[in-house]
C-alpha cells in the first residue's frame, strides 16, 4: 500500500499524467464522434469556439463551472477523509428544498442581499443534513457510504418529485415546479465582469454564486491543508487506525467531513434555482453531483485543480451546446461520454500510464525518480 | 372475483417487473461473489438494451438483438475488469464511469443511427421476444383460482422471463456445485488462497465479470425488446441500482436474490395499481413512497437493524501479491 | 549424502532496487528436515517464495529431483511436488474445511467427487499421519492450530513430497507447535521433505537435521545441526558478534507511575488476549515484556493507550485512573503524560504519506503550541520538525519529504522524537527497533536509557529477547495472556525461553 510506485517530480504528478489521462479520454471521445459520422477535429474546434469565442458563450461556460466547482468540492472533501460521497446528487437536490422555503417565504419583503445569505445557510444545512444519515450509518453501524447515498439520491428524487407535484406546485399550475421567485430572490449577473474585456453578452446566467464558488474553494483548500480538522480528516482518510492512535474521534470525524461535503453540494443548488431559473423545478440538478466525480478526480482533489476541472467541464457543457446546434448528429449527451471517460481513465485507470511515465523518466535520468523510496520496505 | 383478479393481475404485473431486476441482481451476484464491486449493472443494462433492440431491428431477428445485447454488455463487462482488475483501480469509479459512458453513447448513437430523437424504431413481430402461452392455458382461463394462476400468472410471459427464473437455481447450482462456483466465492473471501492454489485470480474474476454482462445484456435485451418494443434513451431508469440494492438485501445469495426482487417488482406494481386508490386504514399511498421504499429498506437493512448483510471480504479491494 | 530433492543455483531476485536474494545456492538432501534461519527481511521467505512459483527469479536455476525445472506459477510447484504451508494462513475463513482442501485440486468441473474423494483422502491422511480434523467444520470455527494443520493438509493432498513451511510456529502455542514438530518428524519418516524458515534458533536445533543461514539477502552458511551451536548460528545470522547491551547504570527506581491491575482484554473476535494482568512501572525503571509474538502483548499496549477497550480492571496512571471503556481517548492519555510508540509504525505511528513535519505532529496536533486558533501553525510545525530532525539526527534532513521515502529506522526515530520530545512522564514502546538498521538500534536503545535516567517510566514490550535483556531493569513475561514470570536484567536466555515457551504452565518442553 505505502508506496506502490517510485518517485516522479511533482510537475509530472500534477501536471503530465493527468493531461495524459485526459487526452485519452479525449482521443476515445474523438472515436465516438467518428463513430457518427463527423469530424472530431471540427467538433473539437466549435466546442471550444462556443465555449470562448464569445462574451456570451463566456459567460455561458463559468455558469456552468460555478455549479461544478461546489460539486466537485463536495466529492474531494469527503474523499481527503477517505469518504466516497457518491451522494453529492442528492444531497443538491433535496437542497433545492431549503432554498425554495427561504426564497417563497422572503422574495417579497427582503432584498436579494439579505435572501442570498439565507439561502446560503439554508441550502448548506439541508445539504448537509442529508449527508448526516449516511454518515452516522457508516460511522455507527458501518453501512457502506457508498450504497447508502445511492439509495438517499433515489431517496431525494422521490421526495422532491413528491413535493413539487404536490405542497410545492403553486395551484392551477402544471409544471412540476414552484411558482417563480420574485426580484428579492434572483441573484445579481455577473456578465458585466466579462462586459468590462469588452465582449458582448446577449443574455447569460453567469451570477454572484460563482464568487461563492471560488470562495468555497479557497476555504476548502484552508480547510484541507491549514486547519487542525483537515489534518485530522487528512490523517484518518490515508489511515483509520493512525487516526485512532492520534486521538481522532472517528465518528466525529466521518460526520463532520460528510456534512461539509454534504453542505457544499447544498450550495450548488444555489446557482442554476436562484441565479437562472429563478424556481425549483424536478431534476434541476440533473447530474451535476456524478459530473462532481469527475472535476474532483481530474483535480486530484485539490480546489485549485477543482476549479480548472470545473471550467473544462463547463466548456464541455456549454460548447457541447453550440456543437448540437452545428452538428445535428451530436447532441449534448457527448458531453456525458466526455465525463464518463474522463473518470475513466483520470479516476479508475489513474495509474495505466505511469509506468510508462516512470520508465522514461528513469531512462532519462536516473536520479530523477528517486529510488530512495524502496528504503521503506523496513519491517 | 374482483378482488381475486385484481391481485392476480398485480402479482402478473409483479413477475414482469422483477425480472430485469432479478437478471440484474443476479448479474452483480457474480461479480460480487468475485470480489469486485459492480455499480455499472446499469450502465451494462443499458447498453445491453439498446444494442438488443438497435440489433433485432435492423437484422430483424430477436435471437441476432439478443446476441448483440449480450455481446456489449460483456464488452463493457470486460472494460470494468481492465480498470479494476488489470489496473487495479477504484471499483466504484470505474462502475460509474461505464454508467455514464452507456447512458451518453446510446444516445449519441441511437440518434445517429436510428434519427428518433435517441430511440431506436419500433420492433416488429419476429424482431421482439412474443409471450409464450402454455398448452391448454385457454381452455382453463375460466376455471375459478386454477384458471387465471395458470393462464395469467404463469403463462403468457415470454421466454426471457422464465429464462431469468431458470437462472436462479442454475445460479445457485453454478455456486455451491461446481468448481468454477467455488473458486468464485473463494476469490470473493480471500484471493490469495486462490493465487497460492495455483488459479489466476485476474482470469476467475474477468470469468465473473463476463457471467456478469451476459446476465445485464439479457436484463437489457428484457427491457427494449419485451417490455417495450424498441429502445427509449435511459429507460434503465436506475432499475440498476435498485437490483444493487436487492442483492445486498439478499445477502448476495442467489434464492434471496429472487425473493428481493420479487419484492421491489411487487412493490413497484403496486404503487402502479394503487395510484389514486386509497387503500384502508393508511388511505392514499403516494406513488413516490412506493418508489423509496425499496431504497429505504436496503438503507435500514444496511444499518443492521434487520439482520446484517456481510458483503463478500475482499470485495472492493483490487487484489497485489504480498511482500 | 542422500540424494537431492530440491537445489537452488544461483538465484537473484531485486524488489526495485532491494535486492532480496543474491546468488542464493542452496541444496535439501531427500528425506531430510532442512531448516533456514535468518532475521527479519534476510529473504528467506522470498526465497521459498521463488521456489513455490509465487515469484520469479530474476535469474538463476532450480532443480527438484536432480531436473531442471521450470517454477512460473504455484502450480508449476504443486506439479513438481512442492507444498508450502505460508505464515499467513491461505485458507477461505468461511468455507469448510474440505471447501479448502479441494481448491485449486478439483477433480473435474463439478464438485461431488472432489467432495468424496478428499473425504476419504483425509481419512486416509489422518490414519497415516494422526492428522485429525472435521472435514466439514468452518475454518474461521477451528483454532489456529487447527488451520494449520487444514494447510499441511492441502499441501499433501496435493501430493507434496516437499513441504515447505514459513514461520510456522509464530501463531503457535508451546503444546501446539509441538505436536507440529511430532508431524513433520512423521512426514520426515515418511520419506518427505521438509524444509522449515523461522528465525527461531531453538527450533531449528530442536527438530532440522541441517540448517542454512541467510543474512541481508545472502547465504551465508549451512550446517549439519549435530555439528553446530546456537551461538554460532546466532553469530552467522547477525553477521558479527553484536554486544547490544548498551551501557547503562544501575536504575534508581521511583514511586509508581503507572499500575495496571487486573486488567483484561480481548480482541476484535472475543478471544481473551490479556488476562487478569496485574503489574507496576515505576518512575526510573525500564519494564520489559518479553513473549512469543500474539501472547496479547499487543493489546496489553492497545489497551493501555487507549486505543483497544479493555473489559475490566484497572490502570492508573500517576495515581489516577485510565476510563478503559474505550471512551477514553489517546489524546486524553498524551495530555496525561503518557506517550506511546506503537509496534505498527507504518499504519499506527505514522502516516506514510504526510511530509515529515506533519508527521511529528500526530496526536499533538491538539498542542496550542502547534496552533493558531483553528489553523495549523505550519511555521511552529516546521521549526519544530526540523529541530527534532536535528536532534535524532533523522535522514534525509527535509521535513517535507513525504514520510514513505525515509528508511524503516527514520521513520522510527520520527516516532520516537515526536514522543519523546514531549517530554512524557510515562513512555509505552512496542517494538523499539523491528525493521531497523543496526546504527539506529543503539542510537533508539540509548534514547530509552536517558529516559529512564530521567526519571521517566519507561515500558518496553518486544519479541527480541536479546533486546529485552539489554535494556530492562526488570523483566516480565507474557504467555497465553499472562504474566507468567518476572525476572531481573541479569536472566539467562534459556530461562526466559522457557518461561515464554510457557512451561511453567504446562509439562511439555521442546
Amino acid at each position: 500500500m505505502s508506496t506502490p510506485y517510485a518517485k516522479l517530480p511533482a510537475w509530472a504528478d500534477y501536471g503530465l499524467i493527468p493531461l495524459i489521462n485526459l487526452s485519452v479520454a479525449f482521443i476515445v471521445a474523438g472515436f465516438v464522434v467518428m463513430l457518427v459520422g463527423e469530424n472530431p477535429l471540427r467538433a473539437a474546434v466549435i466546442l471550444v469556439e462556443g465555449a470562448f469565442g464569445k462574451g456570451t458563450g463566456i459567460a455561458f461556460t463559468l455558469f456552468y463551472a460555478t455549479t461544478f466547482i461546489f460539486t466537485g468540492l463536495s466529492v474531494a472533501v469527503a474523499a481527503h477523509c477517505g469518504l466516497f460521497n457518491i451522494g453529492t446528487e442528492g444531497q443538491a437536490y433535496i437542497a433545492g428544498l431549503g432554498i425554495a422555503i427561504v426564497c417563497l417565504s422572503f422574495d417579497s419583503t427582503l432584498p436579494w442581499w439579505l435572501t442570498f445569505p439565507l439561502a446560503i445557510v439554508a441550502s448548506a444545512l439541508v445539504g448537509a443534513l442529508w449527508a448526516l444519515i449516511p454518515a452516522y450509518l457508516q460511522a455507527k453501524r458501518g453501512s457502506h457510504i457508498v450504497i447508502t447515498t445511492i439509495m438517499f439520491n433515489f431517496i431525494a428524487a422521490s421526495i422532491m418529485v413528491y413535493l413539487l407535484v404536490g405542497p410545492l406546485k403553486p395551484a392551477g399550475s402544471q409544471a412540476p415546479q414552484t411558482r417563480n421567485f420574485l426580484a428579492g430572490a434572483e441573484l445579481p449577473k455577473l456578465n458585466w465582469i466579462i462586459e468590462l474585456f469588452g465582449a458582448k453578452i446577449r443574455s447569460a446566467p453567469l451570477n454572484i454564486s460563482f464568487l461563492l464558488a471560488l470562495a468555497m474553494a479557497f476555504l476548502v483548500w484552508l480547510l484541507i491543508w491549514r486547519t487542525k480538522l483537515g489534518y485530522e480528516m487528512r490523517t484518518y482518510g490515508h489511515s483509520p487506525k493512525a487516526a485512532r492512535y492520534a486521538g481522532i474521534s472517528e465518528t466525529r470525524i466521518i460526520i463532520t467531513a460528510m456534512m461539509i461535503s454534504g453542505a457544499l453540494a447544498g450550495m450548488m443548488a444555489l446557482n442554476p434555482v436562484m441565479g437562472d431559473q429563478h424556481n425549483v423545478a424536478i431534476d434541476f440538478v440533473s447530474g451535476a453531483g456524478f459530473v462532481g466525480i469527475a472535476v474532483a478526480l481530474m483535480g486530484r482533489l485539490h480546489p485549485v485543480g477543482i476549479v480548472l476541472a470545473a471550467m473544462l467541464f463547463g466548456m464541455l457543457y456549454q460548447g457541447g451546446a453550440e456543437l448540437a446546434f452545428e452538428m445535428p448528429a451530436i447532441s449534448r449527451d457527448m458531453i456525458v461520454i466526455i465525463q464518463g471517460l474522463v473518470i475513466l481513465f483520470a479516476g479508475a485507470l489513474e495509474h495505466m500510464f505511469r509506468p510508462y511515465i516512470q520508465a522514461l523518466f528513469a531512462s532519462f535520468s536516473p536520479k530523477s525518480v528517486g529510488m530512495q523510496a524502496v528504503n521503506g520496505k523496513g519491517a | 372475483m374482483d378482488i381475486f383478479n385484481a391481485i392476480i393481475q398485480v402479482l402478473d404485473s409483479t413477475v414482469r417487473l422483477s425480472v430485469p431486476l432479478l437478471l440484474a441482481c443476479l448479474a452483480g451476484l457474480y461479480s460480487e461473489r468475485a470480489g469486485i464491486f459492480d455499480i455499472g449493472l446499469e450502465g451494462k443494462m443499458l447498453v445491453g438494451a439498446f444494442a438488443g433492440a438497435a440489433a433485432a431491428s435492423v437484422f430483424h431477428s430477436a435471437l441476432i438483438g439478443l446476441g448483440m445485447a449480450v455481446l456489449i454488455s460483456v464488452a463493457f463487462a470486460l472494460v470494468h475488469g481492465f480498470a479494476s482488475i488489470t489496473h487495479r483501480g477504484n471499483q466504484i469509479v470505474s462502475g460509474v464511469a461505464i454508467n455514464f459512458i452507456a447512458a451518453g453513447s446510446t444516445i449519441i448513437l441511437g440518434q445517429a443511427w436510428f434519427q428518433q430523437g435517441g430511440r431506436t424504431p419500433a420492433l416488429q413481430p419476429g424482431e421482439r421476444f412474443e409471450a409464450i402461452t402454455w398448452p391448454g392455458a385457454d381452455a382453463i382461463r375460466d376455471v375459478p383460482i386454477i384458471g387465471p394462476i395458470y393462464a395469467e400468472l404463469l403463462s403468457g410471459h415470454s421466454i426471457l422471463v422464465y429464462f431469468a427464473f431458470a437462472m436462479v437455481p442454475f445460479t445457485w447450482w453454478v455456486l455451491y456445485r461446481t468448481r468454477f462456483g467455488l473458486r468464485l466465492r473463494a476469490v470473493g473471501e480471500n484471493p490469495a488462497a486462490v493465487d497460492t492454489a495455483g488459479i489466476s485470480v485476474a482470469w476467475l474474476r474477468y470469468r465473473a465479470l463476463i457471467c456478469t454482462g451476459i446476465l445485464t445484456g439479457f436484463a437489457g435485451a428484457y427491457l427494449s425488446m419485451v417490455q417495450n418494443g424498441g429502445f427509449v434513451k435511459d429507460m434503465t431508469a436506475g432499475k440498476g441500482y435498485i437490483a444493487l440494492a436487492a442483492l445486498i438485501f439478499a445477502k448476495w445469495k442467489p434464492v434471496n436474490a429472487m425473493f428481493a426482487c420479487l419484492l421491489f417488482g411487487f412493490l413497484d406494481a403496486a404503487s402502479i395499481r394503487l395510484q389514486g386508490t386509497p387503500l384502508p386504514i393508511v388511505g392514499k399511498v403516494s406513488v413516490q413512497f412506493m418508489q423509496a421504499l425499496p431504497y429505504v429498506l436496503t438503507v435500514i437493512l444496511l444499518a443492521g437493524f434487520i439482520g446484517k448483510a456481510i458483503p463478500p471480504r475482499a470485495g472492493g479491494v483490487p487484489y497485489v501479491k504480498e511482500r | 549424502m542422500a540424494q537431492a530433492a530440491i537445489e537452488l543455483i544461483g538465484i537473484n531476485k531485486s524488489f526495485g532496487a532491494v535486492r532480496a536474494n543474491r546468488d542464493i545456492n542452496l541444496e535439501i538432501a531427500r528425506g531430510t528436515i532442512h531448516g533456514i534461519v535468518g532475521e527479519n527481511g534476510a529473504g528467506k521467505s522470498t526465497l521459498m517464495s521463488i521456489l513455490y512459483g509465487f515469484y520469479q527469479a530474476d535469474s538463476g536455476e532450480i532443480r527438484v529431483g536432480g531436473k531442471p525445472a521450470s517454477i512460473k506459477t504455484p502450480n508449476d510447484a504443486i506439479a513438481l511436488g512442492i507444498g508450502m504451508v505460508h505464515q499467513h494462513f491461505m485458507l477461505v475463513d468461511n468455507f469448510s474445511v474440505l471447501e479448502n482442501i479441494i481448491l485449486g485440486a478439483e477433480n473435474d468441473a463439478l464438485l461431488k467427487s472432489s467432495i468424496a474423494k478428499a473425504r476419504s483422502e483425509l481419512e486416509r491422511l489422518e490414519r497415516e499421519y494422526g492428522l485429525e480434523v472435521d472435514p466439514d467444520a468452518i475454518i474461521e470455527e477451528l483454532p489456529v492450530g487447527l488451520q494449520q494443520r487444514v494447510e499441511i493438509l492441502k499441501a499433501l493432498y496435493r501430493g507434496a513430497e516437499i513441504l515447505i513451511l514459513d514461520e510456522p510456529t509464530g501463531v503457535l502455542t508451546p503444546a501446539e507447535a509441538d505436536h507440529l514438530f511430532r508431524i513433520l518428524r512423521q512426514l520426515k519418516e515418511q520419506g518427505k521433505t521438509v524444509v522449515l524458515i523461522t528465525h527461531k534458533l531453538r527450533e531449528i536445533m530442536a527438530i532440522t537435521d541441517t540448517v542454512s543461514v541467510m543474512r541481508q539477502g545472502t547465504m551465508v552458511a549451512t550446517r549439519e545441526t549435530g555439528k553446530t551451536t546456537v551461538e554460532e548460528l546466532a553469530e552467522l545470522m547477525v553477521g558479527r558478534r553484536v554486544l547490544l547491551r548498551v551501557e547503562k547504570g544501575e536504575a534508581a527506581a521511583g514511586g509508581v507511575k503507572l499500575a495496571i491491575k487486573n486488567l483484561t482484554v480481548r480482541d476484535s473476535r472475543g478471544v481473551t488476549m490479556v488476562d487478569d494482568i496485574s503489574f507496576d512501572v515505576r518512575a526510573g525503571e525500564i519494564v520489559g515484556i518479553a513473549g512469543v509474538a500474539g501472547n496479547g502483548q499487543s493489546e496489553l499496549l492497545e489497551a493501555v493507550s487507549g486505543i483497544r477497550r479493555a473489559v475490566s480492571g484497572s490502570v492508573m496512571l500517576d495515581g489516577k485512573p485510565i476510563d478503559l471503556t474505550g471512551n477514553a481517548d489517546p489524546g486524553e492519555l498524551r495530555d496525561r503524560g503518557l506517550a506511546h510508540v506503537p509496534e505498527d509504525r507504518h499504519h499506527v505511528g505514522l502516516v506514510l504519506a504526510f511530509e515529515e513535519n506533519e508527521n511529528s505532529i500526530l496526536g499533538y496536533h491538539d498542542d496550542p503550541r502547534y496552533l493558531r486558533g483553528p489553523f495549523l501553525n505550519i511555521d511552529a510545525i516546521m521549526a519544530d520538525a526540523s529541530d527534532k530532525i536535528e536532534k535524532y539526527d533523522i535522514r534525509p534532513g527535509n521535513p517535507r519529504l513525504k514520510t514513505a521515502n525515509f528508511s524503516g529506522g527514520n521513520q522510527q526515530k520520527i516516532v520516537l522524537a515526536r514522543e519523546i520530545e514531549q517530554d512524557p512522564g510515562v513512555l509505552i514502546v512496542g517494538q523499539p527497533t523491528r525493521g531497523v538498521d543496526v546504527g539506529a538500534i543503539e542510537f533508539i536503545h540509548k534514547r530509552l536509557i536517558a529516559m529512564r535516567d530521567q526519571g521517566k517510566a519507561v515500558l518496553v514490550v518486544s519479541v527480541e529477547l536479546d533486546e529485552i535483556r539489554s535494556l530492562s531493569d526488570r523483566i516480565l513475561v507474557m504467555f497465553a495472556g499472562r504474566i507468567v514470570g518476572e525476572r531481573g536484567p541479569d536472566a539467562t536466555e534459556g530461562e526466559l525461553g522457557l518461561l515464554m515457551a510457557g512451561v511453567e504452565h504446562q509439562e511439555a518442553a521442546l
